[in-house]
């Protein structure tokens, strides 16, 4: 059988996912927690503690600040030791509630049983209702942007959606999380996609895996067979398939035109697998999003392994948990390492969107020197957006902004496969983000002025 | 504890390289370097180990001495281009000539323009076509096989090209049955004519090449194919119109058109970036190729419609752009 | 001998055709302009550097003669020239040029290696604006100079240079003509045009970081930690403190140099006063 999968470009970096078999362990309680305001995608949430405020397991501690944003509960009980600011993955220092940890109490709404409640149990939610849980429990995309969740499904009103595909590819080298959660809490995540089918009232879902998890496409498709709206799909290995655009056109072959067009206007939501078991959880559970899947990993990493954290925990405590830093100079990672970000202190916080802590040591850790550009070509047959990354490149770092916007610079969503495949190791996706962002600033400046 | 390194993503690479590309060239050129050691024996060998040893030296010499930067010998390309001028030389041609052909392919075609990455021409043709106009003589005295022993002073004779041309221009189409067979042309046995240049001798070898590259994805397939189809398409319907033009097969086995097709149109550099740039490229080269053979003075046209088509390939990239992802729907 | 009579034939004729072509075509499409802007661009340094605010020097002269038109030619000035310039370009509209101060380019950063301890390595595109687009860079100051040398390679005077040993920028004050290329380069707008000042005295706050005063001084043991001790010590009402970050406002300073001392970080640096030449001798 021939397997789905994007159409355009693509890469199939080395795989390295060492710690697939590993079973999922609790994490260590932190000492301190630190829970950035600005955890996602829009406006960042505005706190609702004050300094020295008693918080359990569960509690609120900020709210959401406007429309595309999301509230933060406390994933740790104790004492609000200071709002301040304090260093997050771009190095920059952003606001923050830090709170000292003591004991571990949670608010007694959440319902911590294993008892598994399924969607027939409880006729009596409507899409309206589930919508409203998922917001107010904070849930945002958990594949890495950290897009709030619920305005996903409330499409606007040109758009209607006619599935939901859940992202279970991690298309990504090293992160294991979502497969771990995968084969630990499939019922589960089925049960989320019930409740995220209802809340956007379609009748078709999709789950995409691809085909190098054989046992989760086994296990799924197996809790699936009776179930005709619900179809699982093994795709080809290809790496960037965890896109949002790539995912529609491998799953259901149809494409998102341009920006600003989203995955809605041909009819698709997508949602990741670590998102479908919050919603689960909070739908089910009353448990608000506190604690998500995380891998800690890294071939000199003495013992990588999946986590169960707690938001706020910080990357250092989590790397001594696993055997420490491994020697020499190091690149600790929030993500993996085709999308994650570099991050430039160990007191960065695990946030919502922190699916892996991948470390790369000795000659992983460096890029190579850069050489001439050859102009083989090869970047603009990895790119999965149809672009000529070369071509961008060159612009954006002559600064030729109003062709760099011709050339389609704003569908670049930053994959890396151009850099990825370039045989003289040009800092091509360093020289187009530049540029993108500059574009990106000239298109808000010419909106507003309309 | 080490420091910590920061960068943008990827922070993983491919692997790929470009010493990877180049040695793979290298590689691919094998076959067709030990048929040529094995039909001109003697003067192969010093005219390819002269040429990849002045253009290294060439490429030393002036990044060290004259743009005053970091030698960049190890990046390989200065040994493709040394191998394939010399692929695409006699192989009775005087050391002192072949030099000038490494310093014109060096030191004019490639580091005026900045070095690798930069230069408009495939330096190897600049210099072959140098040389050609410059030792017209030396440039098309072509020897025969088997003369393992002797260099300048090898015997020559007429190649396969030299005849079809003859046949042209006679309007004799009895002159072709001259012609060796296809088989002599696929493997480059025919022992009363001139070879040509050192790297055409042998179709089947540099085919060989071929399938290499794509096996290592040095290369795609656009190129070579669209060029070998043109060819044979166009030289056909030739045929067909008019007997004195030679019969299609023969046309893409003969001379250096599978060398040119293979190994010099699709230099990275100089060929287009987009696979509907490089059928458009290749399909030029072909055209041109069989206009310049059946009806210019020289007898061989490769070289000339590939620098022709170098000259495009900053149009062509202007002009052919890959498809965008959800282009279709716009429609 | 025929041939050679042909070809020369054949060559003038070309060339008689094409240049009455010429001729034609020059008085038809000739453009009529302004006699003054030529005059007055011929008197311009023709850098184009921008820094006027034109787009070249061009752009300020039709400026310059559509201001002269006006009645006025206030506010105009090329900085590369100077008042010489505007002086001569007064003359030649008929009108009178307000001089000013000549200003240069300061660079509000000391965060050299031993001052600013490197925390990570960056490893990617050497330019600022990419680092700064990105990630904090390699210290823990989120404000302070990147080091790769944007305004360098933006300044057209060679005025701008790397110093290899602590990792900053610094302007050459004979060359720097203060056409604000560099301040306009910089990502985080650390490079300010100040007032020359008399005899080249300076006073300002070398330094840029809007951080809490701990966080300053822990990322870099010269930030200005917004203490307040300079504001209160001015008797002239020039400090200012905004964002735990000082800032002296070079038209109400007398360089009386008090907040140099006072300053607990050594955030504020006097420049070319007596008294720092000697210590310079001496080190």
């Amino acid at each position: 059988m021939r397997l789905h999968t994007f159409k355009i470009g693509g890469v199939h970096p080395e795989e390295n996912k060492i710690t697939a078999d590993v079973k999922t362990k609790n994490a260590a309680l932190p000492k301190v927690a630190i829970f950035p305001l600005g955890q996602h995608i829009g406006a960042p949430a505005k706190p609702v503690v004050k300094r020295g405020d008693f918080v359990k397991v569960g509690t609120l501690i900020a709210e959401s600040g406007g429309f595309v944003s999301a509230p933060i509960y406390s994933s740790v009980s104790g004492t609000v030791a200071k709002i301040d600011t304090s260093i997050d993955a771009t190095g920059y220092r952003k606001p923050v509630i830090i709170i000292n940890v003591e004991g571990d109490e949670w608010e007694e709404s959440i319902d911590r049983s294993e008892k598994l409640e399924t969607l027939d149990e409880h006729s009596e939610l409507t899409p309206e209702n589930i919508i409203d849980i998922i917001k107010r429990a904070g849930i945002t995309g958990m594949g890495g942007a950290g897009f709030p969740a619920f305005i996903k499904l409330c499409p606007p009103p040109t758009a209607k959606a006619e599935c939901i595909i859940i992202n279970g590819v991690e298309c990504e080298p090293y992160i294991t999380a979502d497969y771990r959660l995968m084969m630990e809490h499939a019922k589960e995540i089925l049960v989320g996609l019930d409740l995220l089918m209802k809340a956007a009232k379609v009748d078709r879902g999709y789950i995409g895996i691809e085909e190098n998890k054989p046992e989760a496409i086994k296990l799924f498709t197996q809790l699936t067979a009776d179930d005709s709206r619900i179809e699982i799909v093994p795709l080809a290995q290809k790496y960037p398939q965890g896109g949002e655009k790539q995912l529609v056109d491998a799953v259901i072959n149809r494409q998102v035109p341009a920006p600003p067009a989203i995955p809605v206007n041909v009819g698709a939501i997508i949602q990741n697998i670590c998102t479908a078991y919050a919603v689960y959880q909070a739908v089910m559970k009353h448990k608000p999003l506190f604690e998500r899947y995380t891998t800690v990993t890294g071939k000199q990493v003495k013992n990588p392994g999946n986590y169960l954290v707690r938001i706020g925990t910080t990357f250092g405590e989590l790397i001594c948990a696993c055997g420490g830093m491994p020697e020499g100079d190091n690149k600790v990672l929030a993500g993996g390492p085709m999308m994650g970000k570099s991050v430039m202190s160990l007191d960065v916080p695990v946030t919502k969107g922190t699916n892996s802590i991948t470390i790369l040591s000795g000659n992983d850790a460096r890029r190579k020197a850069i050489q001439p550009c050859i102009r083989c070509g090869k970047c603009v047959d990895a790119c999965p957006m149809g672009l000529e990354p070369y071509l961008l490149a060159i612009l954006s770092a002559n600064n030729l902004y109003d062709r760099l916007e011709n050339e389609g610079v704003t569908s670049c969503m930053s994959c890396g496969s151009c850099q990825f495949t370039c045989p003289s190791h040009r800092p091509i996706l360093d020289n187009i983000l530049q540029g993108k962002g500059v574009v990106m600033g000239m298109i808000k400046a010419r909106n507003v002025k309309k | 504890m080490g420091k910590l390194i920061v960068s943008l993503s990827p922070h993983a690479h491919g692997n790929d390289s470009v010493e990877k590309n180049m040695f793979g060239v290298v590689i691919a050129l094998i076959p067709a370097i030990l048929v040529s050691f094995i039909y001109f024996g003697l003067g192969s060998v010093v005219v390819l180990l002269s040429s990849v040893a002045a253009c290294m030296f060439f490429e030393w010499a002036i990044t060290k001495y004259m743009l005053k930067r970091e030698p960049t010998l190890t990046d390989g390309s200065a040994i493709v281009t040394g191998l394939l001028l010399g692929m695409n030389l006699p192989s009775n041609l005087p050391v002192c000539i072949v030099i000038i052909g490494a310093l014109m392919a060096i030191g004019v075609a490639k580091m005026t323009f900045g070095g690798l990455g930069n230069n408009p021409f495939n330096p190897a043709l600049v210099a072959r076509c140098i040389l050609l106009v410059s030792f017209p003589a030396q440039m098309t005295s072509w020897p025969m096989a088997g003369q393992l022993t002797s260099y300048i002073d090898a015997q020559t004779g007429a190649t396969p090209l030299a005849i079809m041309k003859q046949a042209i221009k006679t309007g004799d189409a009895s002159i072709l049955d001259k012609l060796p067979s296809a088989t002599q042309l696929l493997l480059g046995s025919n022992p009363t004519m001139g070879l040509g240049s050192i790297g055409e001798v042998c179709a089947l070898a540099l085919l060989l090449g071929l399938a290499y590259l794509l096996w290592k994805k040095v290369i795609t397939w656009h190129i070579p194919v669209s060029i070998i189809a043109t060819v044979f398409i166009f030289s056909g319907l030739l045929h067909l119109a008019n007997p004195v033009y030679s019969n299609p097969l023969n046309e893409i086995l003969s001379g250096g058109l599978m060398l040119g097709a293979i190994f010099m149109a699709t230099d990275y550099v100089t060929s287009p970036m987009t696979h509907k740039g490089q059928l458009i490229y290749g399909i030029a080269i072909g055209f041109f190729t069989v206009v310049i053979r059946n009806w210019g003075s020289y007898p061989e046209g490769m070289s000339f419609a590939i620098l022709i088509m170098n000259a495009f390939t900053p149009i062509i990239n202007l002009s052919t752009k890959p498809k965008r992802f959800g282009e279709v729907v716009k429609k | 001998m025929n041939f050679i009579l042909t070809s020369v034939i054949a060559l003038g004729a070309i060339a008689l055709i094409s240049s009455v072509v010429l001729y034609f075509i020059s008085k038809k499409f000739a453009v009529k302009e302004d006699p003054r802007i030529g005059k007055v661009s011929a008197l311009l340094p023709g850098a184009n550097c921008g820094g006027c605010g034109f787009a070249g020097c061009s752009g300020m002269a039709c400026a310059l003669v559509a201001g002269a038109d006006k009645g006025s030619i206030e506010g105009f000035r090329c900085p590369v020239g100077g008042d010489d310039v505007m002086l001569k370009i007064a003359d030649t509209l008929g009108m009178a040029a307000a001089s000013s101060e000549p200003f240069v380019a300061v660079v509000r950063c000391n965060g050299t290696c031993d001052n600013r301890p490197r925390i990570a390595e960056y490893d990617g595109l050497h330019t600022c604006a990419a680092i700064n687009s990105t990630s904090a860079g390699e210290t823990g100051c989120g404000y302070g100079c990147l080091g790769c040398g944007d305004c360098v390679s933006a300044c057209q005077f060679d005025a701008i240079h790397m110093n290899p040993d602590t990792g900053l920028p610094e302007v050459d004050e004979d060359k720097c003509t203060s056409c604000g290329a560099c301040v306009k380069v910089c990502p985080r707008h650390i490079i300010e045009l100040r007032k020359k000042g008399p005899k080249g005295h300076r006073v300002y706050v070398q330094c840029a970081n809007k951080d809490k005063g701990a966080v300053a001084k822990k990322a870099c043991s010269v930030a200005c930690i917004g203490c307040g001790k300079c504001e209160k010590v001015c008797q002239f009402d020039a400090i200012t403190i905004e964002n735990n970050l000082s800032y002296i406002d070079f038209n109400k300073c007398h360089m009386c140099i008090k907040c140099v001392d006072e300053c607990p970080t050594g955030a504020i640096v006097k420049i070319n006063f007596p008294i720092k030449k000697k210590v310079e001798v001496e080190a």
